[in-house]
């Protein structure tokens, strides 16, 4: 397969017109702009819709009526630009329709900085929007794998008819390397063979409505309860993690996206210096890998969440773990980049607080 | 290269900044007095700003608008083109990528213009947008017509960044070749990592690299 020289974001943008999507509605924001302009002009070419909406609440709103029809559809955003929509998810997900959605994290809150964050994973996995709903989150840590990722948002955003959310960061969008696509053709239920598509009917069968109003209250649970119960199937079937040198580990390292990817630099540098740690990157957020995690931790008794918020994921860590092992936590934030040596630092003073 | 004013302008992730810092730094390593304008006034990562410490160490002097890492949330150009241009022996202007990004050089075309310029072209096969002669030079015509300056040359940069092998570099000749009788321009030089020790090319070194795995 040929490779090509690319930045995250237009990855992000040609992986989503490859995997079938035919509407992209968005609004620019840094660091995730190279999506909507790549989409402006490839999607003319490709007879699709680009449509830079008047904000990002239309935007999603766009979303929301183009995934009723059954299209298959994006948007994406930066952080302040994704809580703006937190409505129209919410909506999205309560009339149960796929759509991606991508969100270039960077520093908040508010509107925070242009730099690298990652400090909407609990906007991501909890609750980007109101109500009882999830999102898939998939949390790529390559340019290649923000390819990767996009149409198996795609599949399972349509398989569970709900919406799927790519969690990168800045320095993913912004980064090149270089990537490949498979160019055999992808194949994807049309519009026509949804049955719940507001496509329109001729005539020929009862008309379907999008919908997340339902003033009856066992109406509504009914809806909700069978959401979870696909939301079950999804944690059995969809959990998806990296591990790294961690069979023998005796400190484990958990870190997502970008920051996996410094933390597999102290984790290389820790091991020529005789130190037994690996490294557990979640691939899927939510669902969170529980069972991977427990098992790539089997050996250790000290864990260290890296990332580039407070602590956020670090939660889920605690959880998976049953609170059963030492979890620490090493981060910087507002923009700032670790660096493979501040982590490394930090293994080494767990290393040696064991010791003891 | 003889002009006062050297413009690099290219796609995104053409590799324009990388070869604006090699450019500068052989210059002023020839005793000239260089001054770098960052004039990306579209994308606040990867900039010629990022370098300033490489910059000092060889007495190149850098102006860069207020924007990335500032708490200014629009660019500002706060300079004089024309004392610049007076004041040293080669200004090299590295311009944001794209039609977008040679938006804010057209203001200053009349003042390049009177001084002198050259406008390399940075091409690299390996980019997804411009992996064709004919998307590349399209391109270009858009950045003559938004920046009121013509291209006087072509760089070949084409790389596929820290994977790059010798073969990639030789293999993209052809492409350059292409783009040069397409664009009715000169191919100035091929660009090649010093480390791949490429024949026939000028070796440049990686300044714009993933610096976060670095220590």
């Amino acid at each position: 397969m040929e490779r090509k020289l690319m930045k995250g974001n237009e990855a992000l943008a040609e992986a989503a017109i490859r995997a079938g999507c035919k509407c992209f509605f968005g609004y620019p924001i840094t660091p995730q702009t190279e999506i909507s302009a790549y989409m402006s002009k490839r999607m003319p070419k490709i007879g699709g819709v680009f449509l830079q909406a008047e904000s990002e609440v239309s935007a999603i709103n766009m979303v929301y009526g183009c995934a009723s029809s059954g299209i298959r559809c994006m948007t994406s955003s930066s952080s302040p630009g994704i809580s703006l929509k937190s409505e129209g998810v919410s909506y999205i997900a309560g009339a149960d329709l796929p759509c991606v959605i991508i969100n270039v994290m960077r520093g908040g809150p508010g509107l925070g900085g242009i730099q690298p964050s990652q400090a909407d994973y609990w906007q991501a996995t909890k609750a980007l929007g109101h109500g009882d709903f999830q999102l898939l989150v998939f949390a790529p840590s390559s340019v290649q794998e923000m390819a990767d990722t996009v149409q198996k948002a795609f599949d399972l955003a349509d398989q569970y008819r709900m919406p799927a959310l790519i969690l990168a960061d800045g320095l993913l969008g912004q980064m090149m390397e270089p990537v490949a696509f498979d160019d055999a053709e992808i194949k994807f239920a049309d519009a026509s063979d949804k049955e719940w598509a507001a496509c329109g009917h001729g005539g020929k069968r009862v008309h379907n409505i999008s919908n997340s109003l339902y003033l009856k209250p066992d109406e509504l649970e009914a809806r909700i309860v069978e959401r979870y119960q696909r939301y079950d199937e999804i944690k059995a079937k969809h959990t998806e993690a990296e591990c790294y040198l961690t069979d023998d580990a005796e400190l484990v390292i958990t870190a997502y996206g970008s920051v996996a990817r410094i933390a597999k630099a102290a984790v290389d540098a820790a091991r020529k210096q005789g130190i037994k740690v690996g490294l557990f990157r979640p691939i899927t957020l939510w669902p969170f890998p529980e069972k991977e995690l427990k098992a790539a931790c089997a050996n250790a008794d000290n864990v260290l969440c890296v990332e580039m918020s407070m602590g956020q994921m670090i939660e889920d860590v605690k959880l998976a773990l049953e609170c059963k092992k030492n979890v620490e936590f090493f981060g910087r934030t507002g923009g700032i980049i670790p660096k493979p040596a501040e982590i490394l630092a930090k293994i080494v003073e767990m290393t040696q607080k064991g010791a003891k | 290269m003889q002009s006062k004013a050297i413009i690099i302008t290219g796609h995104y992730g053409s590799g324009k900044t990388n070869i604006a810092v090699n450019l500068a730094l052989e210059l002023a390593k020839n005793g000239e007095r260089v001054c770098v304008i960052d004039l990306d006034i579209v994308n606040p990562y990867f900039r010629t700003a990022d370098f300033d410490s490489v910059f000092e160490e060889n007495g190149v002097e850098l102006v860069a608008p207020q924007y990335a890492n500032t708490n200014l949330d629009i660019p500002s150009l706060g300079f004089d083109m024309a004392a610049l241009l007076r004041g040293y022996d080669r200004v090299v202007v590295d311009v944001g990528g794209d039609d977008a990004g040679a938006i804010a050089l057209g203001q200053y075309s009349q003042i390049l213009k009177n001084f002198g310029y050259e406008m390399l072209y940075v091409v690299n096969s390996f980019r997804y947008l411009t992996s064709t002669p004919e998307e590349t030079i399209e391109l270009l015509r858009d950045i003559e017509y938004v920046s009121s300056l013509k291209a006087t040359g072509i760089i070949n940069n084409s790389n596929l960044g820290a994977e790059t092998t010798a073969d990639d570099v030789k293999g993209s000749a052809e492409y350059a070749y292409r783009c040069s009788a397409a664009a009715g321009l000169p191919v100035v030089f091929t660009a090649a990592k010093r480390e791949l020790q490429v024949p026939d090319t000028k070796p440049v070194d990686m300044y714009v690299r993933p610096y976060w795995l670095e220590d």
